[in-house]
C-alpha cells in the first residue's frame, strides 16, 4: 500500500490509491482483445472530509472514469479506494450496497439522467425504497422536503421529468443524490450542460448543500473558472494520469506542472484590454490507446527534456500539500525555476 | 429544513391544476385518437358478441339447414321456419352469421393468447440480452437470427404436421384445459390442439418483440438514469422490470398490435391448409379455406370472414397507434 506516499491522514475521507481502469478494444471475428485503452492509469489522491476536490482535465483524460470507478459503476483494473478506511473494492455485494448510501453521484446530462417514465417523486424516493428507508408516507414527506431544499416545490413530485428545464432537472438529480443522506457525492460535470446563468445557481446550491449537510464533493469539470469557484483542492489530469494536486490557491497562483501552466493560461479574462501571455500547446492529445513513452505529456511539453521521453515521472509531494509528476522538479535533474517562467509559444 | 436556494419560478396556474391519476391521463390521451377509439369499440363489439354467440346466434353452430335447395345460398335466404340467414349459408347449409361469430371467438382467443405469450416472452429475453450484453446477448441474438433465417411457413407446416396430427399433448393443469375447451366451445381434445397451435405460433412469434426490446434495452442501459439506479444499489431485476421494460414497451405495443393481425392470418393460413383448427370448429381461416371452391360464384362466402379479419387486424393496428401515443408522457396534448 502506498498510502504513506499520499500523506493520508485521519482527515481523509476518501483515499484513491493507484487506481487503474483499462477498457478493452476488441476486434476481429472472435472479438479478441487487441488492445487496451488506459483511461485511468495509476491515479492517486485523497479527499478530506467536508472539502470539495476539483478534478480537471480535457475531454477524454479519464476524469469521468475516475468518478465512476470510485463508485464501482465500472469495475476497476487495479488500485484501491478507501472510504473511511474501508476498502471499497474489497467489499462483497451486500456490504457494498450499504456503502452506496454514503456515496452518490450527480450526472452531467440532465436529460438522460432521469427516467422519463417516472414521476419526479418516485425518481427521488426510489433509492429510499431500495434501502427500505421509511414508510411510503415518510418517503413522500422526505421527497417534499428535498424538493424544497433544492429550490423547487413539493407539488413538482407528481410531474414528469420532461416538464422541467435543464436546470430544474439538475436540481432533481441533486435531490435524488441527497435522498440517501450520503456523505460523499461525485459531481460529474454537473453544470457543463447548463446555461451560464443557471450554472451559477446550481453551483451555489451545491455549495449551500455542502455546508448544510456537511457533504464532501469530488467535483469533475473541464471549466477552470467553475473549479476555481467551488473547489478547496484541485487535481489536474492528463491522459489517464494525475499530473498535479494542490490547494486551489496554490494551484491557481503557483502551478508547477507545465500542463497546468498551459491550462491556466488558457482561462479567458473578461477584460478585452488584458493582454495575457498564453502558452499555446502544439499538437493533439495522443491517443490513450498508444500513450507516449516516459512522461505522457512530453510530445507537447514546452520544457521537455531528454529524461522525459524515457522515464515516467513519479507523482510526488514537492511542497507541503502540493503533488506534481514532472521531471523539472526531480532532484536528479538540474533544478528549474519553480514559477512558470517558460512561456514559449 | 429551510429552502436554501431561490425557489424556481414556475407558472403558478399550474399549481392549482388538479392532478390526475396516470391511468386517467392515458385514457384521456387515448380518447383523442379517433380511429383507435372506433377500432376499440368495433373489436370489443365483435369479441363480446362472439363470447355471447350461443345467445345471439340465430342458429346452432353446426346445424344444417335442410330446407334450402341451394347451397351455398346468398344472404337473406329464409329457412322453412321463416328464420333469416343474415349472411347466407355455406356449402353444407350452415348459417354463416352464426359461424362467423363462433369463429371470432376461436380466432381472437388464439391471436390474443399467442401475442400475449410471445410478446411477454420476447420482451423479457430482449431486455436480458440488451441489458446484460456479452455472452447473454450473443446467445439470445444468435438464436433469434438463426430462427429468422428459417422460412416460417414450411416450418410451421412441418411442426403442425408432426405435432397436431400425432396428437402430441402439452401437459397443462386440468382447469386450463377445461377453461380453454369452454372458451372455444370445443371438446378438450380439440382444445389441446389449439394449445399446440398456440405453442407453434409462439415459437416464431417472440422474435420480433425480442429484437425490438433488445435494441431499446441496449440504448437505455447506456443512459445515465440506469447508472444512477446502480449507484443507489438497485438490483438488476428492478432496473429491468421497473425501468428498462416500461421505457421500451412502446414499440412492443405497436408490434403486438401488428402481430395480432398477423397471427390471425397465420392461423388462417394453417387452417386454410388443413393443419390448424379443423372443421366443424370454425375459425376465420378455415371458413376462408372451405369457401375457396365456391368463391367465384358466391363471393360473399370468403367476404364474410375476410371482412371480419380485415376489420380486426386493422383495428388492432389503430389501437396500437393510439396506445403508443397515450403511453408516452413526453407527447403532451
Amino acid at each position: 500500500m502506498t498510502n504513506s506516499n499520499l500523506g493520508a491522514t485521519s482527515k481523509d475521507m476518501l483515499v484513491v490509491d493507484n487506481l487503474k481502469k483499462y477498457f478493452p478494444v476488441r476486434s476481429g471475428l472472435l472479438q479478441r482483445v487487441s488492445a487496451w485503452v488506459k483511461a485511468v492509469d495509476g491515479v492517486s489522491f485523497t479527499i478530506r472530509e467536508g472539502e470539495t476536490f476539483g478534478l480537471v482535465g480535457e475531454s477524454g483524460c479519464g476524469k469521468t472514469t475516475v468518478g465512476r470507478t470510485i463508485l464501482r459503476l465500472v469495475p476497476s483494473n487495479g488500485g484501491s479506494v478507501f472510504f473511511d478506511g474501508e476498502d471499497v473494492f474489497a467489499m462483497g455485494k451486500r456490504e457494498f450496497k450499504g456503502m452506496r448510501r454514503n456515496m452518490q453521484i450527480v450526472f452531467q446530462d440532465p436529460y438522460s439522467s432521469l427516467d422519463p417514465r417516472m414521476p419526479v417523486g418516485e425518481i427521488i424516493s426510489e433509492g429510499m425504497m431500495i434501502h427500505g428507508i421509511g414508510t411510503s408516507a415518510e418517503r413522500a414527506a422526505t421527497v417534499s422536503e428535498l424538493l424544497k431544499t433544492v429550490g423547487m416545490n413539493p407539488y413538482h413530485a407528481r410531474r414528469y421529468p420532461h416538464e422541467f428545464s435543464g436546470g430544474q432537472r439538475q436540481r432533481i438529480g441533486i435531490a435524488r443524490a441527497l435522498a440517501l443522506r450520503p456523505r460523499f457525492i461525485v459531481c460529474d460535470e454537473p453544470v457543463s450542460a447548463l446555461d451560464v446563468s443557471v450554472q451559477s445557481a446550481v453551483l451555489n446550491l451545491l455549495r449551500s448543500l455542502q455546508s448544510q449537510f456537511g457533504l464532501t464533493y469530488l467535483f469533475i469539470a473541464h471549466n477552470l473558472s467553475v473549479v476555481e469557484h467551488i473547489s478547496d483542492r484541485v487535481g489536474v489530469m492528463y491522459l489517464g494520469k494525475m499530473v498535479e494536486v494542490a490547494s486551489r490557491e496554490t494551484l491557481f497562483r503557483n502551478p508547477m506542472h507545465p500542463y497546468t501552466q498551459a491550462l491556466l493560461s488558457a482561462i479567458p479574462m473578461p477584460d478585452p484590454d488584458y493582454q495575457k501571455e498564453r502558452i499555446v500547446l502544439t499538437g493533439d492529445v495522443p491517443s490513450p490507446l498508444n500513450p507516449p513513452s516516459g512522461c505522457r505529456f512530453h510530445p507537447r511539453c514546452p520544457r521537455v527534456m531528454d529524461v522525459c521521453k524515457e522515464i515516467d515521472p513519479p507523482f510526488e509531494q514537492k511542497h507541503p500539500d502540493h503533488w506534481v509528476a514532472c521531471h523539472l522538479y526531480t532532484e536528479a535533474v538540474q533544478p528549474a525555476p519553480v514559477n512558470g517562467a517558460a512561456q514559449s509559444a | 429544513m429551510t429552502s436554501v436556494a431561490q425557489p424556481v419560478i414556475l407558472n403558478d396556474a399550474a399549481k392549482d391544476e388538479k392532478q390526475e391519476s396516470q391511468i386517467r391521463v392515458i385514457f384521456r390521451r387515448f380518447r383523442k385518437h379517433k380511429m383507435a377509439v372506433i377500432s376499440l369499440i368495433l373489436i370489443t363489439i365483435i369479441f363480446v358478441s362472439s363470447l355471447l354467440a350461443p345467445v345471439i346466434a340465430p342458429f346452432e353452430r353446426d346445424a344444417i339447414d335442410l330446407s334450402s335447395s341451394i347451397r351455398p345460398a346468398p344472404p337473406g335466404t329464409v329457412d322453412s321456419q321463416g328464420r333469416v340467414h343474415y349472411l347466407g349459408i355455406d356449402h353444407l347449409g350452415r348459417d354463416l352469421f352464426t359461424r362467423v361469430l363462433y369463429a371470432a371467438r376461436v380466432s381472437m382467443s388464439i391471436a390474443i393468447l399467442v401475442v400475449l405469450i410471445s410478446e411477454t416472452f420476447g420482451a423479457f429475453l430482449g431486455a436480458l440480452a440488451g441489458y446484460y450484453g456479452g455472452i447473454t446477448d450473443t446467445l439470445i441474438s444468435r438464436v433469434i437470427e438463426f430462427m429468422l433465417t428459417i422460412p416460417t411457413l414450411p416450418i410451421l407446416l412441418i411442426l403442425s404436421a408432426i405435432l397436431l396430427r400425432r396428437d402430441v399433448v402439452i401437459p397443462l393443469p386440468g382447469f386450463v384445459n377445461r377453461f380453454l375447451s369452454a372458451m372455444l366451445l370445443a371438446p378438450e381434445r380439440e382444445a389441446q390442439k389449439v394449445v399446440m397451435l398456440v405453442f407453434i405460433l409462439v415459437l416464431f412469434g417472440w422474435l420480433g418483440a425480442a429484437r425490438l426490446m433488445r435494441g431499446m434495452a441496449l440504448s437505455l442501459s447506456k443512459q445515465d438514469f440506469v447508472e444512477a439506479l446502480r449507484a443507489t444499489g438497485a438490483s438488476d431485476a428492478r432496473i429491468i422490470f421497473r425501468h428498462i421494460i416500461p421505457n421500451g414497451i412502446a414499440p412492443i405495443l405497436v408490434n403486438a398490435s401488428l402481430a395480432l393481425g398477423g397471427v390471425i392470418v397465420a392461423e388462417s393460413a394453417l387452417s386454410f391448409l388443413g393443419l390448424g383448427v379443423q372443421d366443424p370448429t370454425p375459425t376465420w381461416g378455415n371458413m376462408l379455406s372451405t369457401s375457396q371452391s365456391y368463391m367465384f360464384q358466391n363471393p360473399w362466402l370468403p367476404l364474410v370472414p375476410g371482412v371480419f379479419l380485415v376489420i380486426v387486424s386493422i383495428g388492432f393496428n389503430f389501437i396500437g397507434d393510439g396506445l403508443r401515443d397515450a403511453l408516452d408522457p413526453r407527447l403532451k396534448r
